[in-house]
């Protein structure tokens, strides 16, 4: 499975990436949407609502099954993939290119406190 | 420890991802399964089914027995080959299993249950057989068969291509027979609204067979794409749509409950005594807003119900389920269901939602 290097990772199987704006971008990892199948909906939090890490704040739907999406860290969402509402196919396509939403984080250092991907790696074993 | 098809190694190696399905290790995917439910609607796809049991009743009296034993009618069968779709009752009408038996000669009949349920089955038919005394015919499971669904317009002139001999046994059947050819079983059956077979096989040459299939251009499919087919084909799937607790008559299967002859059945006199409630219905999501799943609560005008099965339908775009409601209920109401914190409107429709390829609601 594709655990890019420069990420980081949740054991719910979020990826985190850091924006240079200071704002932090969230997916689901490759192994992810493998495990889920074709995805079919995608339901996003409203912006400007402010989640505490670890928070369920959207879903996504495969043919399969419904599976929650978790706040890696404490924050506001600032922003939702637009994309993912006509196409939700994309995250399957490709899913570190398949941003859910932003979020600006309530402490800029609790993303260093997420598991790198060698500790993700890790997590989901040698697939 | 799960149990594994002749094939396992197989779909290993082609990559699947597998599943404990009922204590059974199987592939519900080998890659996309919606490319695999459009393979099936298109042209021609293959599911491992081998889990499925086999169980012959050979011996005179069988044709009896089944009069007993089954809710159809098993006098339907008149031509040798001719297979019949049946529920099994408990004495109070809940439903046991679902299963096909061909008629093959008056001492021969094959029955295929479910995976889930095959060892309950024959310990349920193996009482009843014992309770008729001791010239009744013998059940035969026959663990030494595997079993191929391949599904799709093309389905069956890839079975021709792929094995050599079967176009001469099998062209003339007609839907729902089947015919025997040496060790091999083949019947136009299946599960996906499309037109196929389902072949039965020495679990020996079932490898082979399966390679030759996929050579002749036949898709792998898994059980994901399985259970979308089906759907859409308002093909019932045993302990989700109906189960022990439920009568066939809530269960859409009154087609298959034969009540108006004078045969006796085990689960007749309760059927007779307990007038359906409730009915099996359709059910196509109108709002946006999540995908229909088994438990989800419906809100209707003449009470609540519950969707037994749901999914996404690969042909229609829409979600798509089946719901057990009041029966005052009616295709062309519009229902509520219960999806996480909303209530998403939803129209009733009759079954099928599709099959041959073509969407058959809107």
């Amino acid at each position: 499975m594709n655990v890019p290097e420069h990420l980081r990772y949740t054991a719910s199987h979020e990826w985190v990436k850091s924006e240079a704006d200071g704002t932090v971008s969230i997916g689901i990892t490759d192994h992810a949407q493998a495990a889920l199948g074709d995805l079919v909906y995608v339901e996003l939090p409203a912006v400007g609502r402010k989640v505490a890490a670890n928070e369920a704040c959207a879903v996504v739907e495969s043919v399969k099954a419904a599976s929650d999406i978790y706040a890696p860290i404490a924050g506001e969402i600032v922003a939702v993939n637009p994309a993912l509402a006509g196409t939700p196919e994309v995250v399957n396509e490709g899913a570190y290119d398949a941003w859910l939403f932003k979020m600006k984080p309530a402490d800029p250092a609790a993303v260093n406190g997420l598991l790198d991907a060698a500790a993700y790696q890790a997590t989901i074993g040698d697939e | 420890m799960l149990k594994k098809t002749p094939l396992n190694d197989v779909h290993r190696a082609a990559g699947a991802r597998m599943v404990d399905f009922g204590g059974w290790d199987m592939p519900v995917n080998y890659g996309s399964q919606i490319d695999e439910h459009h393979a099936v609607r298109t042209d021609a796809g293959m599911f491992d089914v081998s889990h499925m049991r086999v169980v012959d009743l050979e011996g005179a009296g069988g044709r009896d027995f089944l009069r007993y034993a089954l809710a159809n009618n098993v006098d339907k069968l008149k031509v040798p080959g001719k297979a019949l779709y049946s529920c099994l009752l408990r004495p109070d009408g809940g439903v046991v299993d679902d299963l096909i038996v061909y008629f093959l000669r008056e001492d021969f009949f094959r029955l295929v249950v479910n995976a889930g349920t095959a060892d309950k089955d024959i310990a349920w038919l193996s009482d009843l057989l014992a309770k008729r005394g001791a010239s009744s015919p013998t059940l035969r499971p026959r663990e030494d068969l595997a079993m191929i669904a391949v599904q799709g317009p093309n389905a069956r002139a890839k079975v021709w291509q792929a094995l050599p001999g079967s176009e001469a046994a099998s062209a003339s059947l007609p839907p729902f027979a089947g015919a025997a050819m040496g060790d091999v079983f083949i019947a136009r059956t299946g599960y996906t609204g499309e037109d196929g077979f389902e072949i039965m096989v020495p679990a020996t040459k079932v490898a082979a067979l399966w390679n030759a299939l996929a050579s002749a251009g036949v898709r792998p499919c898994g059980l994901g794409a399985r259970d979308t087919l089906r759907l859409e084909a308002g093909m019932n799937l045993y302990g989700q749509d109906m189960d022990e607790s439920v009568s066939p008559l809530e269960s859409g299967l009154a087609w298959t409950v034969d009540l108006a002859s004078p045969r006796d059945f085990v689960g007749k006199a309760a059927l007779a005594a307990h007038p359906p409630q409730r009915a099996l219905m359709g059910l196509l999501l109108t709002d946006r807003g999540g995908v229909l799943r088994a438990h989800q609560k419906v809100l209707t005008a003449h009470g609540d119900g519950e969707i037994t099965s749901g999914t996404f339908s690969p042909t229609l775009k829409e979600s798509i389920a089946l719901a057990r409601l009041p029966a005052a209920v009616a295709p062309g109401d519009t229902v509520r269901v219960a999806i996480r914190d909303k209530e998403l409107a939803a129209r009733v429709v009759k079954p099928p939602f599709a099959r041959h390829g073509q969407a058959l609601v809107r």
